[in-house]
């Protein structure tokens, strides 16, 4: 029996790679990447030559992962630390120019040179900064290397003068810079104007794994797996052949199959095998399949049928008679008076458990639900027409609305009109 | 114009002294002798008087400038003409250092400059002032007077050389034959009567021979020199007919080249019975390289000859030939200085007719006897100034057939490297003849204020100087930063506000940071591959650019034309990016500061702006405003300065070359910006020459109003995209014998570009993609170590791929079935567009098709979210849930393309 301080080390181990996103100490299945981005910005590092490369990929494909570990590597080496300087943007940061600019003269620590003089304005910003990388040149001064993470929203600053500049400095014999753009859209290379395209290098990595499905159980595997260096090497083989166990499960099998399917996304997974660890106790030491299946069923879990089963009978009436107009009419949308119609009908039919509702009640749940935007107006008739006139639709498929009514907690009988 | 009178809160008045002296009726204008300056509280007015030292107005109240009165005259308002000195401060920053000592406060230094204007308001004036001439080995006094100045050496912008008290300056009222003498006297140590005599006769009976014998000469050798191409002959005339003014005149008298040119003229015409057929050969000998050895024995006593006045060891065999090239430099100036200095080079002719006659006579002979022998003591001067004038012959050699500038440059560059063989790998010699020309007037001065050899001392100190100052401009690749630079703080131009910040910046040159410098030198490309890297990089620059020679042609001869015209014009440059327009216009300027640092040209400035480069176009004023007088100013300010500045008529300006980047990124609503880089080129006294460069040709009439397409003018030139062969040519070139591409791989490089956009930038970094490829297999596998054709179809392929395959082939199952549902449900619709909800349905079709278990809707729009981020999909923003719409960004064959593989 393993102790309980044992037990809280390794989930804390565990809760911080899945939580911090910490780095596996190899990129997985892209390591031709790897090499290829780390001979780049040596070469800028050691030669002062100038390069730009955009890294493109899915998101959570790996790609901030990447570039760290290149980063991590690159200032390993003695001869590069002490000569790179690195600037960090992101286009969720630097939403414009000129906050880029100030970011990098920070970044760089220009800014107390010339005093608060550097801040003037925009303009005086930007032939300052020209002004400083023009003066170096390849082999003197220190190359500087640009990471632009989120690199299309950087594409839509005006006149793209930002990334202009940087791709004219890394093909011009000015101060030595890598520009490295990470993004998640393929089709990056379209954003740029003619002449900044013809400025970047065209060098794209794509951060694009082609893994399979034992790949991917091997790595949830070594993703819940305890390093071999943690103080207590009997527990931690206990712990990893437990882990080891669970992932040659055919349940857990199905589970991270169906995740893998899916997407291939690191930080998905990171969220499942989070939950199912969150559950593991000293009184319950081990992740069971059983926590895994649970865990899997949050994440996959229907948002739009769990809010169904918070609605009120009548709510659950309407969205019934909405669905049924949608079945009549082919999805054309509906308005108030047509619910309200139908939901007459109904009750006309089989009104034993549902009390009949005065029309400002019914008015009320269905503004409700619009509130919920389970029914949203069609485009361009919101404003003119009258409330009760005003077209609606649905925003729930056919599926939806059935399971929510099966699992509808104490549903009357005669409600459940799907016929 | 702007004045201050900040330095005297009282207001001054000016009167002329007496009646003028001479009129001119058809400009209106008089001349005066004196003036007189009262100054509000005080009685007694302060007369000046042409000779006399002035102060006059500057941005430093504590020193004003300095100027010696050339001129007073009157034409409405009053005006002088004056020579310029300037103190220590004026000088700049990094010229300092030539001056060797730290100079006494109340020092002075000449001031000359072509391309200062000496005419200024006479309401500039303060007062008078004392200024001694010091002869540059005699200490300056202890206790001087206060206000008295000295000065010892003149500043030419370029270096610091020895000056005599007068000598410099012409006096209008020396008869013509101490005219014609007296550049020889200040030349010459003392001359021998004899001499003199007989020198003086043959002048007096040259001049006498008629004005027509001059002119015909100057036909004669104008002819001559017809292989120097028309606009500099053009401009040779221009710069010797221009002076009106005598302070313009006298720069010319000082100037060197018009000296040569006229030691040249006379020679040429004596010599030229007896060296016509060596003229003949050496003409040939330029356009054939085959023929060089001849030619370059011609060229050699230049070096030989020059060597006892630098004390260095010297052949005495190549002072035996006569300095053959002489006949090429045309002359151009008007006859009454021709005969001004005809006794001058009637001296240099004497000793060149000796070495004629006495082929054997060697100067180590000759040199011991130097004090004693007269005869001797002229020539000896003469000879300096015949040897500083030949490696100038030599240089025209490798630039004058400009038309033809390629061939010129090969041969030239031959030329240099068979001498540099011939010296026994003495390549000194070219410095020094270099740094002989730019020494030429110091030398005579020298020579003339102090006869013993501690001059010669002085003169070899200096000429370390300017030797090094040399050495420095050319390792620096662009002359602009060492020559043009200063350019915007040395001229004491008149009051203008402009120089405020040039004399004195608020910040120092330096105070701009740049990036530190690296902690390690950068490495040096190891192996074969490494260096072809280095080289194909884009910036890189090739020493020419291969295949834009017409293009190049015709901007330089449009610019050069501009500048020797003294006009401004503008010319729109458009081509697609990458096909070398700014490297172009970039290589034109290279050549033409080159060919204005050997006087060839007038000097001009160069500026440059990018529309790129700015944040918002009227930036475009504060830049060129900044770049061309160092001041900054806000975009309005700098506006109406610039107008001012274009529109005020001062012909001596020198001429500004703007060179307008992404033009299409200046437009405006009202296009004043446009308007304006157009506008000023055309009015009369801007001189101005607007390279205006952008992407579109249709440009101008796409964006441009009328009346800014009309001030663009036709003047247009379109770069067309490289053809597949000329990318060929700029890969080979750059790697110039560098063995590391296979002769395929280029040409499947340069094929595959060319066909896709013609851009260089492109072909060269595929090409360099291709060598770490190489590399990278090397290091698997051992290969020829080339670049073959299977790296460069990799780096082919890595670039011009499309990503979206690739992509959708390492999608998950999911989404790769949901790209199926998609294009499922487009066909059933026909259209290229449906809802998330009717796609929904598909999916969950091939779901149960596949045999996978349905995902429910929120998973459904995760992975279609998922697919619209990649922008494999084009999405509606998500806030319209089921409803949104979803197109495919990439065609339907490439999807399935992609999923029918695996």
């Amino acid at each position: 029996h393993s102790s309980p301080s044992h037990l809280s080390t390794s989930l804390l181990i565990l809760r911080e790679r899945f939580c911090f996103q910490k780095l596996p100490s190899a990129p997985v299945g892209l390591e031709s990447q790897h090499k290829h981005l780390l001979e780049l910005l040596k070469r800028t590092a050691i030669h002062g030559e100038s390069n730009s490369v955009l890294i493109v990929g899915p998101r959570g494909a790996g790609k901030t992962m990447l570039l760290k570990s290149v980063l991590n590597e690159l200032l390993d080496v003695k001869e590069v630390k002490s000569n790179i300087l690195l600037v960090q943007l992101n286009g969720l940061l630097q939403t414009d120019d000129r906050i880029a600019l100030k970011e990098i003269t920070r970044q760089l620590n220009l800014e107390n040179v010339v005093g608060d003089k550097v801040f003037g304005s925009f303009a005086e910003n930007l032939a300052f900064l020209l002004e400083a990388l023009k003066k170096g040149d390849r082999s003197s001064s220190r190359p500087v290397l640009f990471t632009l993470d989120e690199f299309d929203l950087f594409t839509h600053h005006k006149n793209q003068t930002l990334l202009y500049n940087l791709f004219d400095i890394s093909q011009s014999a000015q101060t030595p810079v890598a520009v490295v753009g990470l993004t998640c859209r393929v089709d990056v290379l379209e954003l740029l104007e003619k002449r900044v395209k013809s400025r970047f290098s065209h060098r794209q990595i794509q951060a694009l794994s082609p893994m399979d499905f034992p790949q991917y159980v091997e790595l949830v595997q070594q993703q819940l797996s305890l390093p071999q260096e943690f103080p207590d090497g009997r527990f931690a083989h206990e712990w990893n052949n437990s882990v080891k166990a669970l992932c040659e499960d055919k349940s857990v099998e199905d589970v991270l199959r169906k995740h893998f399917n899916l997407s291939k996304d690191f930080r998905s997974l990171h969220m499942l095998l989070f939950l199912a660890l969150s559950c593991v106790t000293p009184s319950n030491p081990t992740i069971k399949p059983s926590l895994l299946l649970e865990a899997s069923r949050l994440c996959t879990m229907d948002c739009k049928a769990n809010m169904l089963h918070g609605l009120s009978i009548l709510e659950l009436c309407l969205i019934i008679a909405m669905k049924h107009l949608n079945d009549h009419y082919q999805d054309e949308p509906f308005n108030f008076e047509m619910v309200y119609n139908e939901f007459k009908k109904f009750l006309q039919r089989k009104s034993h458990s549902v009390h009949s509702f005065e029309k400002p009640v019914v008015i009320k749940a269905f503004e409700h639900l619009q509130q919920l935007e389970l029914i949203r107006p069609v485009d361009g008739s919101a404003s003119r027409t009258q409330k009760e006139y005003q077209l609606m639709k649905l925003l729930l498929d056919h599926t939806q609305v059935m399971e929510a009514l099966q699992r509808y907690p104490q549903c009357p009988t005669d409600v459940n009109w799907s016929d | 114009m702007s004045r201050y009178f900040t330095r005297l809160k009282m207001k001054r008045c000016y009167k002329w002294g007496g009646r003028p002296s001479l009129c001119n009726r058809k400009f209106k204008s008089c001349y005066y002798d004196s003036l007189y300056v009262s100054t509000d509280g005080q009685r007694d007015a302060c007369l000046i008087q042409t000779g006399q030292h002035i102060l006059v107005e500057g941005d430093d109240d504590d020193k004003p400038y300095v100027a010696k009165l050339l001129k007073l005259f009157g034409d409405g308002k009053m005006g002088l003409v004056v020579q310029w000195f300037v103190h220590f401060s004026e000088v700049p920053y990094n010229r300092r250092k030539l001056l060797g000592r730290t100079p006494h406060p109340q020092e002075i230094f000449l001031y000359e400059d072509r391309t200062c204007d000496g005419e200024i308001d006479a309401e500039t004036i303060i007062g008078s002032v004392e200024v001694e001439h010091l002869p540059p080995d005699a200490s300056f006094p202890e206790t001087g007077q206060k206000g008295t100045l000295y000065f010892k050496l003149c500043w030419d912008t370029k270096a610091f050389k020895v000056v005599d008290a007068e000598g410099r300056h012409l006096d209008d009222k020396t008869p013509l034959v101490s005219v014609s003498v007296a550049p020889t006297t200040r030349v010459l140590p003392t001359p021998d009567a004899t001499v003199m005599k007989r020198a003086l006769s043959v002048t007096l009976s040259r001049v006498s021979a008629s004005a027509g014998k001059l002119a015909a000469s100057e036909v004669e050798s104008g002819h001559s020199a017809s292989k120097l191409s028309a606009s500099k002959f053009l401009s040779r005339r221009r710069r010797g007919s221009c002076d009106s003014t005598p302070g313009v005149r006298k720069k010319l008298d000082l100037n060197s080249p018009n000296k040569k040119l006229t030691t040249d003229d006379v020679l040429g015409e004596l010599l030229n019975e007896e060296i016509e057929s060596q003229t003949e050969m050496a003409r040939k000998l330029q356009s054939t390289p085959s023929k060089l050895p001849l030619q370059e024995f011609n060229l050699s006593p230049l070096k030989s000859s020059n060597r006892p006045s630098n004390g260095m060891s010297m052949t005495p065999l190549r002072s035996q030939r006569p300095p053959s090239p002489s006949p090429h430099t045309p002359p151009d100036h008007t006859s009454d200085w021709v005969s001004r200095f005809l006794g001058c080079c009637l001296i240099g002719f004497l000793f060149v007719f000796c070495s004629l006659t006495f082929p054997l006579f060697s100067p180590r002979a000759r040199t011991p006897s130097q004090k004693k022998d007269p005869v001797s003591a002229i020539k000896e001067p003469a000879l300096g100034s015949l040897a500083e004038e030949l490696p100038e012959v030599s240089e025209q050699t490798d630039i004058t057939p400009r038309s033809k500038r390629k061939s010129a440059r090969l041969v030239s560059s031959r030329i240099r490297k068979q001498l540099n063989l011939l010296n026994a790998g003495e390549d000194q010699v070219f410095e020094d003849d270099s740094g002989d020309e730019c020494f030429v007037p110091s030398k005579k001065d020298a020579g003339s204020t102090s006869e013993d050899e501690e001059s010669g001392q002085a003169e070899s100190e200096d000429e370390g100087i300017s030797v090094k100052k040399r050495r420095l401009a050319a390792s620096c690749r662009t002359p602009r930063s060492s020559r043009k630079a200063p350019a915007s703080a040395r001229t004491p131009h008149k009051s203008s506000s402009k120089k405020v910040v040039s004399n004195k910046p608020r910040t120092p040159r330096h105070a701009t940071p740049g990036i530190p410098s690296r902690s390690l030198p950068a490495r040096k490309p190891g192996n074969v591959l490494e260096e072809a890297r280095a080289r194909l990089h884009v910036s890189s620059v090739p020493d020419s650019l291969p295949c834009r020679e017409q293009e190049f042609q015709d901007i330089y001869s449009f610019v050069e034309s501009k500048i020797v015209g003294g006009n401004g014009g503008c010319m729109y440059i458009s081509g697609v990016p990458g096909t070398g327009k700014t490297a172009t216009v970039h290589e034109v300027i290279r050549c033409l500061q080159h060919a204005s640092e050997q006087d060839e040209l007038p000097s001009f400035r160069f500026i440059e702006i990018n529309g790129m480069k700015m944040t918002d176009p009227h930036q475009a004023y504060v830049q060129i405003l900044q770049k061309l007088t160092n001041q900054k100013a806000t975009a309005d300010h700098a506006a109406a300065l610039l107008e001012k500045r274009f529109s005020n008529p001062a012909p001596q300006k020198e001429t500004t070359v703007l060179l307008v980047d992404e033009l299409d990124l200046l437009w405006t609503k009202k296009q004043n910006v446009m308007y304006n880089l157009f506008d000023w080129p055309t009015r009369r006294y801007a001189r101005l020459v607007v390279l205006a460069i952008a992407n579109t040709m249709d440009l101008p009439e796409r964006i441009m109003i009328n009346r800014v397409a009309s001030r663009l003018g036709l003047t247009r030139m379109s770069f067309q995209p490289y053809s597949f062969k000329q990318l060929q040519q700029i890969i080979t070139s750059r790697l110039n014998q560098v063995k590391a591409f296979e002769e395929d791989a280029v040409q499947l490089v340069s094929r595959k570009v060319a066909a896709l956009s013609g851009d260089a930038r492109r072909c060269l970094d595929i090409c360099r993609r291709a060598t770490e490829i190489c590399e990278h297999s090397s290091s698997r596998q051992p290969g020829s170590g080339l670049v073959g054709m299977a790296h460069v179809m990799e780096a082919l392929d890595e670039m011009f791929s499309s990503s979206y395959i690739s992509a959708i082939r390492c999608a998950s199952t999911q989404e790769q079935l949901f790209l199926r549902a998609v294009i499922a449900e487009f066909r059933r619709l026909g259209l290229e567009e449906a809802t998330f909800q009717q796609v929904f349905v598909q999916h969950r079709a091939l779901c149960r098709m596949e045999g996978l278990q349905p995902i429910s809707v929120s998973e459904g729009l995760a992975v279609c979210q998922r697919l619209g981020t990649s922008r494999i999909l084009l999405l509606e923003p998500s806030r319209l849930d089921l409803l949104l719409r979803v197109r495919l960004n990439v065609s339907q064959d490439d999807v399935l393309y992609a999923l029918k593989e695996d």
